[in-house]
């Protein structure tokens, strides 16, 4: 038999908030993140290497 | 008879609920609307869509060859958008308001906007269907230029996608009113943060779209001279297979919402389940670049940065949830009483349950055919051996088709008695639908990475090439496969004929559900009662899993098998010497 659930909405109040937990619980954070992250590295760069192949002549 | 509804005031706006008999769980009527007009909207799109995918998989059977190549091209344009873009996305446009109003306990922010967003994106759809139909658009679902559609082909697209965008607001709107009505404590469900990472990759794919298509109009138009190709083909993909993230991660949210409610599945840790679904907010978005792998212009850096790198930290994520939703069931079942062996809780689960065996399905496949194919053709030397030949679609079938569709379809048979309030019509005919379609999808999908795998090319109507002056022979073995995909077309298109059917005739004429018909109308399930874990947090609390070690390590091994023997393919390509 499974031990019993732990439930966390009966964590105690004073307790602090871990810095991971404050972030997956930043909607808005996470929003941010998920579209700079890839606009960065995907498209951002992407465009800049493009952008540097000669046009031909 | 259903349950009354009532007017509740928060936050000083009025909005009417219903108490779900089998959650407790107040409805917003609104969501509830919202949430019928988007699912039925997307089961007539798959109805349509997938009719033209039967005819592109009979124009593939060389026997068969049902359309000349032009038409080919447009039903394959038509196939693509249909099902792809107007099925998942108003599909997603359900669960993202199910996961929100409904899970949360709270109303819908903004149902007007809502319903505009809906109406856009169902002009939008239909739109995009007419301008395909009038055979000006056959530019297929990439629209790659110097192709160039009817400008309305693109503005139908960006009216789309800017419907969606609307949805995906109204979902963020709905977290911020529930946050501040206190409707949930602590952090949001596991379900609704699955379908909150879907909603941002949505924004970033839906806000790449806008950048690409709006010039891409202006060009068809005639205002924008000209556009580059490779230049486009980056941008596009950044909307286009992001696209294909937002569906990972709202069938993800599936797989966990449905165990939770039939078996009271936890994850084993809600900490290790959230950090993989940060792990796709970071880098799932970057599998775009596998498009891109055979374009010399890019630098190896960027490509193996975006596509091995962080894409194989992405997988890692997918990795986690695929042990961990097997996992969690293991240990309800175990939970429940299922004890004995390693396999009673996998034997003695509620395969006649279609939600339960379309989920089960959904993931197995997922994993074993689309997962290892998409890391196989993500990897930059061996995707050359497999660039757009038919592996590609095989590939996408087993993660579109066999994992997120069969995942939708499997939620809907929950969505059909929780929010329709009717009993599914045909319940013995809908307990082998999924299986039916499972082995459907399945089939296309290996017989196209068959196909392939033999070099066979994606997107051509001939492979006979009858009427071309240089003539090509391909191997025997090639032409097999294709007769193969056909006929596992054909079972696919009654797998998934078969579902539309029931659904519409449940909706239309099932029984209505209330308090006392509404565990039955769910399905079978081992606690015979709903289990609310899907809107509450905890994880199972044990790792006494066997089982799922067991399944866990068989996927590792054909994993690994299947990835070198590829690369034995690669090596074997070009012989040295
Ligand atoms: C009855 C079920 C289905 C059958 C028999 C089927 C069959 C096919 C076939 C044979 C192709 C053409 C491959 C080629 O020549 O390149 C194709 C393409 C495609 N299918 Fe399906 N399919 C089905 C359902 C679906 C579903 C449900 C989705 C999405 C959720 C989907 C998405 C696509 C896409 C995106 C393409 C590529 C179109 C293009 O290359 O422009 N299919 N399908």
């Amino acid at each position: 038999m499974a031990k019993e659930t732990i439930e966390s909405d009966s964590t105690d109040k004073s307790e602090p908030i871990p810095p991971m937990q404050r972030l997956l619980d930043n909607h808005f954070l996470l929003l941010f993140i998920g579209v700079v992250v890839p606009t960065v590295l995907y498209t951002l760069w992407g465009v800049m290497e493009l952008s540097q192949i000669p046009i031909s002549q | 008879m259903s349950v009354a509804a009532e007017t509740g005031i928060i936050g000083g706006i009025a909005a009417k609920f219903r108490t779900c008999p089998a959650t407790g769980l107040k409805i917003d009527i609104a969501a509830q609307n919202l949430i019928k007009a988007n699912a039925v909207v997307a089961i007539v799109f798959l109805a349509v869509g997938g009719l033209f995918g039967l005819l592109v998989a009979l124009t593939r059977w060389p026997a068969v060859k049902i359309l000349d190549p032009d038409l080919f091209y447009l039903v394959l344009t038509a196939h693509g958008l249909d099902v792809l873009l107007v099925w998942i996305i108003f599909f997603e446009m359900a669960v993202l308001y199910f996961a929100s109003a409904i899970i949360l306990n709270c109303r819908l922010a903004t149902p007007r906007i809502a319903w505009l967003a809906f109406i856009l994106m169902l002009v939008g759809a239909v739109l995009a269907n007419v301008t395909v139909l009038q055979g000006e658009s056959s530019v297929m679902f990439t629209s790659y230029v110097p192709l160039k559609a009817a400008p309305n082909f693109y503005l139908s697209l960006i009216v789309f996608a800017v419907g969606a965008l609307l949805g995906c607001f109204v979902f963020l709107g709905t977290l911020v009113i529930a946050k501040d009505e206190k409707t949930y404590e602590g952090s949001i469900p596991l379900v609704t943060f699955g379908a909150l990472v879907a909603c941002i990759i949505a924004i970033f794919t839906l806000a790449s779209g806008a950048v690409i298509l709006i010039p891409t109009w202006l060009w068809s138009l005639g205002y924008i001279a000209h556009i580059d190709t490779v230049m486009y083909k980056l941008v596009w993909w950044a909307m286009g297979h992001s696209s294909q993230q937002i569906n990972m991660a709202a069938q993800v949210a599936i797989w966990y919402a449905i165990p939770a409610i039939l078996m009271g599945a936890k994850p084993l840790s809600e900490k290790v389940s959230r950090m993989a679904f940060l792990m796709y907010i970071l880098f799932l978005q970057l599998a775009s670049a596998h498009h891109m792998l055979v374009e010399p212009g890019l630098s190896s850096e960027w490509k193996v940065f975006n596509t091995s790198y962080a894409i194989y930290l992405a997988v890692l994520g997918s990795m986690i949830h695929g042990f961990s939703i097997p996992g969690a069931m293991e240990a309800a079942q175990r939970a429940n009483g299922y004890t004995n062996g390693v396999f009673e809780w996998l034997r003695r689960a509620p395969w006649g349950n279609p939600a339960f065996a379309g989920m089960f399905l959904s993931l197995v496949l997922f994993g074993f055919l689309g997962g290892i194919s998409g890391v196989v053709l993500g990897t930059e030397q061996i995707n050359i051996m497999l660039h757009n030949t038919m592996y590609v679609p095989g590939h996408f079938h087993a993660t579109v088709v066999a994992g997120t569709s069969l995942a939708f379809m499997a939620l809907t048979y929950l969505v059909v008695p929780l929010i329709f309030q009717r009993e599914i019509i045909w319940p013995r005919l809908a307990k082998w639908q999924p299986y039916l379609f499972g082995m459907g999808a399945a089939g296309i999908s290996l017989f196209m990475m068959g196909a392939g795998t033999l070099g066979v090319a994606r997107r051509h109507a001939d492979i006979s090439f009858s009427d071309a002056t240089l003539s090509f022979d391909y191997p025997p073995a090639a032409f097999l496969m294709l007769g193969l995909n056909g006929m596992a077309g054909i079972l696919a298109a009654i797998g998934g004929g078969l579902f539309v059917v029931i659904i519409v005739f449940s909706v239309l004429f099932g029984k209505k559900v209330d308090a006392s018909n509404i565990v039955e109308a769910l399905g079978p399930m081992p606690q015979k009662r709903v289990s609310d874990a899907v809107h509450k947090h905890g994880d199972s609390g044990t790792f006494h899993l066997p089982g799922t070690y067991i399944l866990v390590a068989t996927f590792f091994s054909a994993f690994v098998l299947y990835y070198f023997v590829n690369w034995k393919y690669l090596s074997e390509l070009w012989q040295l010497g």
